[in-house]
């Protein structure tokens, strides 16, 4: 079980339970008239649905703290319904469902690293690395000598995702992709 | 780089030239400039301040009790630019070390203090003059509310609409969802083109303000709000020593039910009291949130040489 929390021993980044929902502090104010009782409003973030949040806290009050724990796991495949993951140390196997994985689902491929936020033993959220990469598998043919990486066209990726990419781009490459954009970023030299 | 001032040097030059025009604004005026212990061997009474202590002996909070102790001693029209101390309040607007301007004018009222606070800040900031409203009619207007006669589930009720109810809601007594709602629900809106006076407040907002027996009574207390920002605080002086003293007590009451230490009452400042209090306004102003308006400053930090690091 986590423990509580004084509202003194707030800081930002840590897990708190809200409305039974796990979430994470952003930013902390006091809210104190030169004459009352002080305030603190908390701005925070629900990890499992990224809504942003905010609350008053009355100083004296506590806050429950969520049992939250991110960690690194390798992606082992999807059955369809499930993403499922296995923790690189004891070996044990995670799944996580649609809700978790989100947008991290177009960039996964089997065996990569992600960290994962697991919520009562429960994955709730899955971020892909920063930049991935990821082999071409349908493309117009590439024009040889447009290194300038004017105008573009679109490929899709093994995984499914289709990217916009420059024309020299070929058929079998493998590409370099930042994930938190889904913007190419360069071609891998093997 | 942690050794350098959190404050830029033109920020630093900015809060010179304010403290020089505070100055010659209370000289012109025959103002006294006076100084009293940061180092006292009484607390603060008030439930929501907590001093710092030093062993036996207890930082300053404000230099409010000190002050009224050279009032009582004849000292004629004082003030004082001071710094002041509070356990555990930081934040944007806040820093436990801060600068504070108090002063006194015996034989005002809380609207002749008003007056002489607006000129100060027309002078100091070069604001224009200040709009000024009472406290029912401002949370009537912002609130829709009586604050005189509405009762705690009323008030619940308009900031659970606003979002504004904590989560221990139920422990918050009407004093307390008074202060709340104007902290975040008027107090944001207040004073964004020229500086705004609130006055007479609600008779459980007194703190240490006279009561004007009137219906319904009110406290004769203002505060200064200049862009969303509370500024200063400021009473037509209780004088009398028996309603002083029940205030003391309630403060111990309060305190006790809260499970906070105990804090002896100021004797010498009871004794002063006793002695003769003259009639007077007084208030107190938060030096460093004028330097962050002049400096248009965001957070208090900014216009701190040194601000206290948090942990």
């Amino acid at each position: 079980m986590a423990s509580s929390y004084g509202i003194n021993q707030l800081r930002t980044g840590l897990k708190i339970l809200v409305d039974n929902a796990p979430c994470v502090i952003i930013d902390l104010d006091l809210v104190k008239p030169g004459k009352g009782q002080a305030f603190t409003r908390v701005k925070f973030r629900n990890l499992k649905t990224g809504r942003m949040l905010e609350k008053t806290v009355k100083s004296g009050e506590s806050i429950e703290g969520a049992d939250v724990l991110e960690t690194e796991m390798q992606y082992l495949y999807s059955d369809g319904e499930f993403w499922h993951y296995m923790d690189p140390n004891s070996y044990e196997q995670y799944q996580a469902d649609a809700a978790a994985v989100g947008d991290a689902s177009k960039w996964l491929k089997e065996e990569m690293q992600c960290s994962v936020t697991l919520y009562n033993n429960v994955i709730i959220q899955v971020t892909p690395p920063m930049f991935v990469e990821l082999e071409v598998i349908e493309t117009e043919p590439g024009i040889r000598g447009d290194t300038a990486g004017t105008g573009g066209k679109t490929a899709k990726l093994e995984t499914g995702t289709v990217v916009r990419v420059p024309l020299f781009v070929q058929l079998g490459e493998k590409l370099k992709l930042d994930t938190r954009t889904g913007e190419y970023v360069g071609r891998v030299k093997v | 780089m942690t050794w350098k001032p959190q404050a830029s040097l033109e920020v630093l030059r900015l809060r010179a030239r304010l403290l020089a025009r505070i100055r010659n604004f209370f000289e012109a005026r025959g103002v006294l400039e006076v100084e009293t212990p940061v180092l006292g061997h009484a607390g603060v009474t008030d439930p929501f301040i907590e001093s710092l202590r030093s062993g036996e002996l207890y930082l300053q909070t404000s230099p409010e009790l000190a002050m009224k102790r050279l009032l009582a001693a004849g000292s004629g029209p004082i003030f004082q630019i001071c710094k002041a101390f509070r356990a555990g309040e930081a934040g944007t607007r806040h820093n436990p070390e801060f600068t504070m301007l108090e002063w006194y004018q015996p034989g005002y009222d809380h609207h002749a203090l008003m007056d002489e606070v607006d000129l100060l800040i027309q002078e100091v900031l070069e604001a224009e003059s200040a709009e000024r409203e009472t406290f029912g009619a401002l949370f009537l207007r912002y609130v829709g509310l009586d604050p005189h006669t509405a009762d705690r589930n009323a008030l619940e009720r308009v900031a659970r609409v606003v979002g504004e109810a904590p989560f221990a809601a139920s422990e918050l007594e009407v004093d307390d969802w008074l202060n709340l709602l104007m902290a975040r629900v008027i107090e944001p809106q207040l004073g964004q083109d020229r500086p705004f006076f609130v006055y007479d407040y609600p008779v459980c907002l007194k703190a240490l303000a006279r009561l004007r027996d009137e219906t319904p009574p009110v406290a004769e207390r203002f505060e200064l709000y200049y862009r969303g920002m509370e500024l200063a605080n400021g009473y037509h002086e209780l004088t009398d020593l028996r309603e002083q003293r029940a205030r003391f007590e309630d403060d111990r009451k309060r305190r006790e039910a809260l499970g906070l230490a105990a804090v002896h009452e100021d004797g010498p400042f009871l004794d002063a009291l006793e002695a003769g209090l003259p009639k007077s306004a007084g208030v107190a102003l938060g030096f460093d949130r004028l330097v962050m308006i002049a400096a248009s400053a965001t957070s208090i930090r900014d216009v701190l040489s040194f601000p206290l690091d948090t942990p």
